[in-house]
C-alpha cells in the first residue's frame, strides 16, 4: 500500500463530499485494498475467468447493482485487453427478488440490462462487490431463472467476508476477508464513489 | 415512504420521483418472457370498487398480479352493499380477512380517507367522487416524462370539465409538486369554486392557450355527475373546448395530447385527434400498470409495520 500517495486525493475528496466522507477519519477503519490493489485484484479475477471458461467462450458477465455493474464492466475490459475478445456485459437488479424487503423496506430499483443475445445456453458469471450472507446471490439466481436458462452460473466477487446463511460459494474471489459480524465492509469504486478502496469498519451502530 | 396513497398531495417531489423511477425500471421488464415478480408473494390486495371502472380496476389487478400478490375483486354490484351494508362494515370485513392493501374507488369524496382509519392495510385511492385520483396523476406525469423527457418547467393545459374531475385536481397537485406549469381551461360554469387556491392558472379561451403548451390533456365531460346544465349544447361545447384537427395543428410540433379515458369521441376530442400519433391515450393505459406496480411495491414492499428491526446488511 502507499498511504502517503493516497491521503492527498482523499483529503480533497472529503472536502468536496461533505458529510458523506466523515467516517474516513474513524480510527477503527482499516483499509483492506487501495486503488492499485483493487486494480491488481480485478486483473487476477479476469485471468482466472479466462482459465476456467476456456478463454471466455459463450460467457456473459452480469453485474449486480450498484457496484457489481462497474466491476463486471471492468472485468470485460481487462479480458479484452488480455485476449482481444469482448465478452457481453449486463446488469441484473435483484431488488424485487429479495427476501428481506419486509424487514428493510422497499428500495429504489436499479437498471436490469441484459446483453442483446440474452443468456439462454450461455455461461453466466454473476459479479458482485461483497459476498456475505449469500442472500443477494439467492435472489439473483431466482431472477435469472425468470429471464432465461443459462447453461451454467458462476459467481465472481471482489471480497468474500464470510458468514454465509445459505449454501452458496463464489467461483472467483478477489480477497478472502475474515470479519466479525459487527464489522462492515465498504467497497468504493471510481464509477460510483469517485475512488477505488475496500474499507473494513467496526460498526458499533 | 408513506403508508397510504390518498391524495396526490401526499407525495413530495422526492417520493413522486421515486415512484416514477421505479415505474421506469418496471417498464423495462415488461418485455421479458416472465413478466411476474415474486415481490408481493403471500400479500393480499383487495380491489374495492363502488363505482364502475374498466381500466383502473384491470390496471390495479394486473399490477398486483405481476407482483405475485393475491387479488380479491369486490364490486358494489352483487355484494352486500346492495343489501345496505355500510362502508365501515365492509371495511371491517376486509380487515378480518387480512387485506394487506385496499384499492378503493367510491362515489363519495373522502371515502378512502375514512377507510384508512378503519383498516390496518395500505389504502390506495383509485378515485373518490370529484375529489382525487392520485395514481392517474402519477401515470400522466410518467407519460409526460417519458415522451418529453422532463416535468420541470413543462407547460400543461388541462381542458374541459374541471369541476367534476378528480383527474384534474390530482394532476394539478402532482404537477405543481414536480415543477410543471399548469393552466386549466374550461367554460366558467365548469371551473370549481376556490380554484384561486390551486397552484394553476385558469383560462376560458382554449385557442389562446394552445400555442404555448407542451401537453394538452382533455377531460371527459362527466354527464353522469351533471345535475344542472353547464353548457348550452354539446355542439357548442365541442366547438369551444373540443380538441379537433385544427386545434392539434395550433399546438407546438412536439406537444402531446392526453386523455384519461373513457372518451366521449366527438365531444371533448375528435376521433382523428384521439387516434393521431401525438395522442398518448393508449400509452397511458400501458404506463398505468407499471406506475401502479411501483405504488404497490413501495407501499407494500416493506410495509409490515411491526417488523421494524432492520437486519445488519445482508448481502
Amino acid at each position: 500500500m502507499t498511504p502517503a500517495m493516497e491521503s492527498l486525493p482523499d483529503a480533497v475528496a472529503a472536502a468536496d463530499d461533505g458529510p458523506g466522507a466523515v467516517d474516513r477519519t474513524e480510527p477503527d477503519d482499516r483499509r483492506i485494498l487501495d486503488e492499485a490493489a483493487v486494480s491488481r485484484t480485478v486483473d487476477r479475477i479476469a485471468h482466472q475467468i479466462l482459465e476456467k471458461t476456456d478463454g471466455g467462450a459463450e460467457t456473459v458477465l452480469l453485474g449486480i447493482p450498484t457496484r457489481g455493474t462497474p466491476l463486471a464492466r471492468r472485468l470485460a475490459e481487462r479480458i479484452e485487453t488480455f485476449t482481444g475478445v469482448r465478452l457481453p456485459v449486463g446488469a441484473l437488479d435483484v431488488t424485487l427478488y429479495r427476501d428481506d424487503l419486509r424487514l428493510r423496506g422497499p428500495r429504489a430499483l436499479e437498471r436490469t440490462d441484459l446483453p442483446s443475445d440474452g443468456i439462454d445456453g450461455r455461461r453466466v458469471i454473476l459479479v458482485d462487490d461483497v459476498l456475505f450472507s449469500g442472500r443477494t446471490i439467492r435472489a439473483a439466481l431466482d431472477a435469472l431463472s425468470d429471464l432465461g436458462r443459462p447453461r451454467s452460473v458462476q459467481l465472481a466477487v471482489l471480497v468474500d467476508r464470510g458468514h454465509r446463511e445459505l449454501p452458496i460459494r463464489a467461483d472467483y474471489v478477489g480477497k478472502n476477508l475474515p470479519t466479525s459480524r459487527s464489522e462492515s465492509v465498504r467497497v468504493q469504486l471510481r464509477e460510483v464513489d469517485g475512488r477505488d478502496t475496500v474499507i473494513l469498519t467496526r460498526a458499533d451502530a | 415512504m408513506i403508508s397510504h396513497l390518498l391524495s396526490a398531495a401526499d407525495l413530495d417531489a422526492e417520493t413522486a420521483t421515486l415512484v416514477l423511477d421505479t415505474a421506469t425500471e418496471l417498464a423495462a421488464a415488461a418485455g421479458r418472457s416472465v413478466k411476474k415478480f415474486p415481490t408481493l408473494r403471500g400479500r393480499t390486495v383487495v380491489n374495492l370498487f363502488y363505482e364502475d371502472s374498466t381500466r383502473t380496476r384491470i390496471s390495479f389487478e394486473a399490477a398486483a398480479k405481476r407482483l405475485s400478490a393475491d387479488v380479491i375483486n369486490f364490486s358494489a354490484k352483487g355484494s352486500s352493499v346492495s343489501k345496505g351494508e355500510s362502508l365501515k362494515d365492509t371495511a371491517l370485513t376486509l380487515q378480518a380477512m387480512g387485506a394487506d392493501a385496499v384499492v378503493i374507488r367510491h362515489q363519495a369524496s373522502g371515502a378512502p380517507h375514512r377507510l384508512a382509519k378503519w383498516v390496518d392495510g395500505a389504502v390506495v385511492n383509485a378515485g373518490d367522487g370529484t375529489h382525487e385520483h392520485p395514481t392517474q396523476a402519477l401515470l400522466d406525469a410518467y407519460t409526460m416524462r417519458s415522451r418529453l423527457g422532463r416535468l420541470d418547467g413543462l407547460r400543461v393545459g388541462i381542458v374541459g370539465d374541471v369541476l367534476h374531475s378528480r383527474v384534474a385536481r390530482s394532476n394539478v397537485l402532482l404537477l405543481a409538486t414536480l415543477g410543471a406549469d399548469v393552466t386549466l381551461v374550461a367554460p366558467p360554469t365548469l371551473v370549481p369554486v376556490g380554484v384561486g387556491a390551486w397552484p394553476a392558472a385558469v383560462s376560458y379561451d382554449l385557442d389562446a392557450v394552445l400555442p404555448k403548451l407542451d401537453v394538452v390533456m382533455a377531460l371527459r365531460v362527466q354527464r353522469e355527475r351533471m345535475t344542472a346544465s353547464y353548457f348550452p349544447t354539446e355542439r357548442e361545447y365541442a366547438r369551444r373546448y373540443g380538441l379537433d384537427a385544427r386545434r392539434l395543428a395550433a399546438l407546438p410540433e412536439h406537444a402531446i395530447v392526453m386523455h384519461p379515458g373513457p372518451m366521449n369521441r366527438g365531444m371533448e376530442i375528435t376521433p382523428e385527434v384521439a387516434d393521431s400519433p401525438r395522442s398518448t391515450i393508449v400509452e397511458q393505459v400501458t404506463n398505468g400498470v407499471n406506475v401502479r406496480m411501483a405504488v404497490l411495491y413501495l407501499l407494500l414492499g416493506g410495509a409490515l409495520k411491526s417488523a421494524t428491526t432492520p437486519q445488519e446488511g445482508a448481502r
